[in-house]
Order: structure tokens, then C-alpha cells, then sequence
């Protein structure tokens, strides 16, 4: 069962990502050039999903477990350091650069399109790689 | 930017919010898709099959989209594949190593309140538009 819900989640999280544009990458290379032709639709999806996270997440983690399994998995780590600044520093470069975030590329693979196929292959090497470099942390996120 | 792309904007960022409530409240996991496929390339045991649907689940909306609106997922790409290839790197490491995306800091992590996450997201979208600013009118016409 929750293997059904994690599928559904992220069947209709992808159809969230098309219908708000995150999967056409000069959108959001639009969104990001601030300097140029600054299309900032985009910063109303971020809004829409965060009001909605924002205002449900309290209510869920009230719960003593998730519904279908005994625990919430949530990061623990609350220091903010070196590592978590320069990885989001250097993402952000790699958004800036391909206009893909690692949601909308997966999404986008169906289209097995050479550009996101290319950009998700160096994509998982990084990720791998990324971890190569820190050995010792799990994969946990946020 | 009209009310129809602000309101159609909204609507796709709350199925986004909405979803990543879905997978807190039903399987107790923050939807930051770095970290699930992450964990799939360092599996370990009991914590592959939810990572495996989800991903199954966004290919799966992927298709969705192709059927019902082709127009959602841009084929023709702005940048070439060289550069898409070191963008595709630096998001995997710069993700791999800040712990996070637009997703999982962005969308999860603000919404618990998370201030590692504020900072992350405030920064990754600083060197998103200074790398669009870099390559689009400092660089334009010479890559």
C-alpha cells in the first residue's frame, strides 16, 4: 500500500511540475534572469506549494506516525555549515545553467529528448560523486 | 503575466505542496527528489521500494503530460549539451553535498520551519540568477 501512495505522490507531483511550467527549462531560465526579460510567474509556484505544505505539515507531523508506517523520516541535522552552503551555491549555478532542477528533469525523461537525457546522466554522476566525497552521511534530504 | 499564468501557476505549485504532504502524512518521507534518488544509488535495505515508486510515479506524470499537454515539457533546450552536461554535474554534487533541492529545502523544508533550509534556498536562487545573468548577458554570443 504505501508503495501505492509513493507512486501516486509522485505521479501527481509531476503533473503539478508541467501544469505550473518547472519542466520547460526557459521558464525558469527566465525566471532566474532577473537582469533580462524577469518572467516571475514561477515565484507563484513556490508560493502556491509552500502555502499548502506550510499549512499542512504542522497538522501531520501532530500525528504520532505516518499513515502507513511507524515513523516520520525527517533530517535531524540543524547546524548551518560550510557543506550546506556551498552545495546550494553550487546547484544553484547548475539550475542557472540548464534551467533543470532534478524534479522536472526526471519528469522530462519520458521525452527521452537528448538535452535532459544528457542532464540527467551527468546529473546522477554528480549525485554519486557527491557522495563520494562524504562518505559517511546517508542520503537523507533537506 | 496574466491572472490565467499566475492562477495556473498557483494551482501547480499547491498539487506540488499537496503531494508533498501526501507522502509525509501516508509514508512519513520528505518529497526532495535529490535525496530519494540518492538513496537509490546508495541503497540500502527496507528504503528502495518507496524511492523506486516514486520515481516510477514522476515518469509515470511525465507520460501524463505528454498525452494530455505535450507543450508542458520543452524538447528544444536553450543551452547546448556541453553545458548542460556541467549543469547537470554541479546540480548533482551542489545537491549531493547541500543536502537538498528545490524541493526538499524549497517546498519541504520551509514548510517545517527548517532555517537550514531558508538559507539554502535563498541561495541556490542568488547563484541561479547570478549564473543566468553570467551566461545570458556578461557571456551572450561568446558560448
Amino acid at each position: 500500500m504505501r508503495y501505492v501512495s509513493a507512486f501516486v505522490c509522485g505521479t501527481v507531483f509531476a503533473i503539478g511540475l508541467g501544469i505550473s511550467g518547472m519542466t520547460q527549462p526557459t521558464k525558469v531560465i527566465g525566471f532566474l534572469d532577473v537582469a533580462g526579460a524577469w518572467d516571475p510567474t514561477l515565484a507563484f509556484v513556490m508560493g502556491g506549494a509552500v502555502l499548502v505544505s506550510a499549512t499542512l505539515f504542522p497538522r501531520i507531523l501532530r500525528r504520532r506516525t505516518a499513515v502507513l508506517d511507524d515513523h516520520f523520516a525527517l533530517p535531524e541535522k540543524k547546524t548551518i555549515d560550510g557543506r550546506l552552503l556551498i552545495g546550494a551555491a553550487v546547484f544553484g549555478v547548475g539550475w542557472g545553467l540548464s534551467g533543470y532542477c532534478p524534479g522536472p528533469a526526471i519528469v522530462s525523461l519520458v521525452t527521452g529528448a537528448r538535452p535532459v537525457v544528457v542532464f540527467v546522466a551527468f546529473m546522477l554522476a554528480g549525485l554519486y560523486l557527491g557522495g563520494r566525497v562524504h562518505p559517511n552521511r546517508g542520503p537523507r534530504d533537506a | 503575466m496574466g491572472l490565467l499564468s499566475i492562477g495556473t501557476a498557483l494551482f501547480g505549485g499547491a498539487l506540488i505542496g499537496g503531494t508533498a504532504s501526501g507522502l509525509l502524512l501516508f509514508n512519513g518521507r520528505i518529497a526532495g527528489i535529490s535525496g530519494i534518488v540518492a538513496g537509490l544509488l546508495s541503497p540500502q535495505r527496507g528504503d528502495v521500494a518507496w524511492r523506486l515508486s516514486f520515481v516510477l510515479g514522476l515518469l509515470a506524470g511525465g507520460a501524463v503530460l505528454m498525452v494530455g499537454n505535450p507543450s508542458a515539457i520543452g524538447t528544444a533546450h536553450p543551452r547546448s549539451l556541453p553545458v548542460l552536461a556541467i549543469g547537470g554535474l554541479l546540480v548533482g554534487v551542489g545537491t549531493r553535498v547541500g543536502s537538498g533541492c528545490t524541493s526538499g529545502h524549497g517546498v519541504c523544508g520551509l514548510a517545517r520551519r527548517s532555517a537550514r533550509s531558508l538559507v539554502a534556498t535563498v541561495t541556490f536562487m542568488t547563484t541561479g540568477a547570478l549564473a543566468v545573468y553570467l551566461f545570458n548577458h556578461l557571456l551572450a554570443g561568446y558560448v
